[in-house]
């Protein structure tokens, strides 16, 4: 693919005065760093960091059989977020593979936004057509739709400048509203996140995000705020464990593979698709686990790298890097059932080279309080 | 972008300075930039045999790791150990505290072969 054809978010023009080094991200071209990876990432665990997430869908789902469709397609209890709510979910295939991880916002009754991962937006658009029922309508918002995620103890404080309408303490975790008033740009406020940090994501019209950005940016700068790029959502998510889609996440992982159970409610009133292969997963247990794993020998675990107990084969990394929060070479990996007991030893292949590991609780790093929301 | 005069430079980033009959090696100020912040570097051991365009050691950054490849074919006569507890001196001093390895050459003319900063810099200005 040439660059030219590379998708490109409404902020794009803006990147390079901010020193942006852009990458190919699933065909979309995006920064991956801004000043580095590592500061970047000091900055939101400490202070705040802002991302450009545009490249993530919106789908936008109403009509009186709305709440009916979204249980039938999603692993999650739907019937259990109230208005002004978010949740996080699965959908999947019958065989209990994944199709795409999301974000569930219920803005009424009857009318829902799914925010999805940007290389399934199409994929999921026409997995959901297949299935749509009778009295819902959809909506592929995710052209006109821009998203900024602001992350770190400082987020709220600096937010809230910019907002003198809305108390922000007033939205609590997984909540929003609709309707902020951010400097005169109206957007969808939601206290969540993928870094690990309190923080919000803001939905707003394409056409607004280059102002939002600069003064967020603006608003921070005397509290250290920096832009931050790819990389360091990276590496902040997976020291929270929160799954990627395409490495813990895929057609060939469930999401109780993948360590998200809590997303998977086989007990909810209705059927969903999935439900009787995720069932069994459950009743005979999960065949593979994911696990934390961390390195003893000198090496840096990657994706894909294959992990052996003796001579034999258990599982791949599914994420590896160097924790710049605790400054260990440790991984994601996913393997057999049978071997995921903490500090069971394991080799992992580095090149070549067999180096000693240890399965190690995840995830890798939690904050210490919630802070703000209720 | 900072290319001493003095080195030679092969075209993956390498960069080589003649100390009599050997030769010093690390990775450029270009090369560092564009990898971002080096977390590890795996280096030969002393008395490694090195070829020419094949892979020594690599360094990893946050995020990706990258070979890296003899500028020349020799033995490892020295490793600069201190870069298994200081990899980010890479990006802090590539060309001083981030030296690589001493490569004793089979053949020290090959090093004729190598661009100078000029033609590097060239190089570098077309990527």
């Amino acid at each position: 693919m040439k660059m030219s054809e590379l998708k490109r978010t409404p902020l794009f023009e803006i990147y390079k005065e901010y020193g942006a080094k852009t990458i190919d991200f699933g065909g979309w071209e995006l920064p991956v760093q801004f000043s580095s990876i590592k500061e970047e990432h000091e900055a939101v665990r400490t202070k705040a960091g802002l991302f450009d997430v545009s490249h993530m869908g919106e789908i936008e789902v109403k009509g009186t059989g709305t709440l009916e469709f979204l249980q039938k397609m999603l692993t999650n209890d739907v019937s259990k977020i109230k208005t002004g709510g978010a949740q996080y979910s699965a959908m999947c295939y019958e065989n209990g593979g994944t199709v795409d991880d999301l974000l569930v916002y219920k803005l009424e009754d009857g009318h829902y936004l799914l925010v999805v991962n940007a290389a399934n937006i199409e994929k999921d658009f026409e997995w959901l057509k297949r299935h749509l029922d009778e009295n819902v309508e959809m909506n592929n918002l995710s052209e006109q739709m821009a998203q900024l995620a602001f992350q770190g103890p400082l987020a709220e404080e600096v937010l809230q400048k910019l907002i003198p309408e809305t108390n922000l303490n007033e939205i609590g975790f997984f909540k929003f509203r609709y309707d902020v008033n951010i400097n005169g740009k109206k957007a969808l406020v939601s206290r969540t996140g993928y870094t690990g940090e309190d923080g919000f994501e803001i939905y707003c019209d394409a056409s607004d995000a280059p102002v939002l950005w600069k003064e967020i940016l603006e608003a921070g700068r005397e509290f250290g705020v920096l832009p931050c790029g790819l990389g360091a959502r990276d590496t902040l998510r997976f020291e929270a464990n929160l799954a990627l889609y395409g490495q813990e996440l895929s057609p060939e992982i469930s999401p109780l593979e993948a360590g998200i159970g809590f997303a998977v409610k086989l007990s909810k009133e209705t059927d969903f698709i999935g439900k009787e292969a995720l069932k069994q997963q459950k009743e005979n247990g999960v065949p593979r686990k994911l696990v934390g794993v961390e390195m003893i020998d000198r090496g840096i675990p990657r994706h894909g790298y294959p992990v052996y107990k003796g001579d034999v084969k258990i599982g791949e990394i599914t994420t590896g890097t160097q924790s710049p929060t605790l400054k260990k070479n440790i991984g994601l990996a996913l393997i057999k059932a049978e071997e995921a007991e903490l500090g069971n030893e394991v080799e992992i292949e580095i090149r070549g080279k067999r180096l000693k590991a240890v399965i190690s609780p995840i995830p890798f790093y939690k904050r210490e309080k919630q802070q703000g929301g209720k | 972008m900072n290319t001493p005069k003095e080195l030679r430079y092969s075209e993956e980033h390498e960069w080589v300075k003649v100390e009599g009959n050997k030769v010093r090696v690390g990775i450029t100020d270009f090369a560092q930039s564009e990898l971002g912040d080096i977390v590890f570097v795996e280096l030969p051991e002393a008395g490694d045999k090195v070829t020419v365009n094949e892979p020594f050691g690599s360094v990893e950054s946050v995020k990706t790791v990258s070979e890296l490849y003899a500028p020349i074919s020799g033995k490892v006569v020295e490793v600069n150990e201190e870069l298994n507890d200081n990899p980010e001196f890479v990006n802090e001093s590539p060309y001083e505290k981030a030296w690589m390895i001493v490569i004793e050459p089979s053949d020290i003319s090959e090093v004729d072969n190598l661009m100078t900063a000029e033609q590097y810099e060239e190089m570098i200005k077309e990527d």
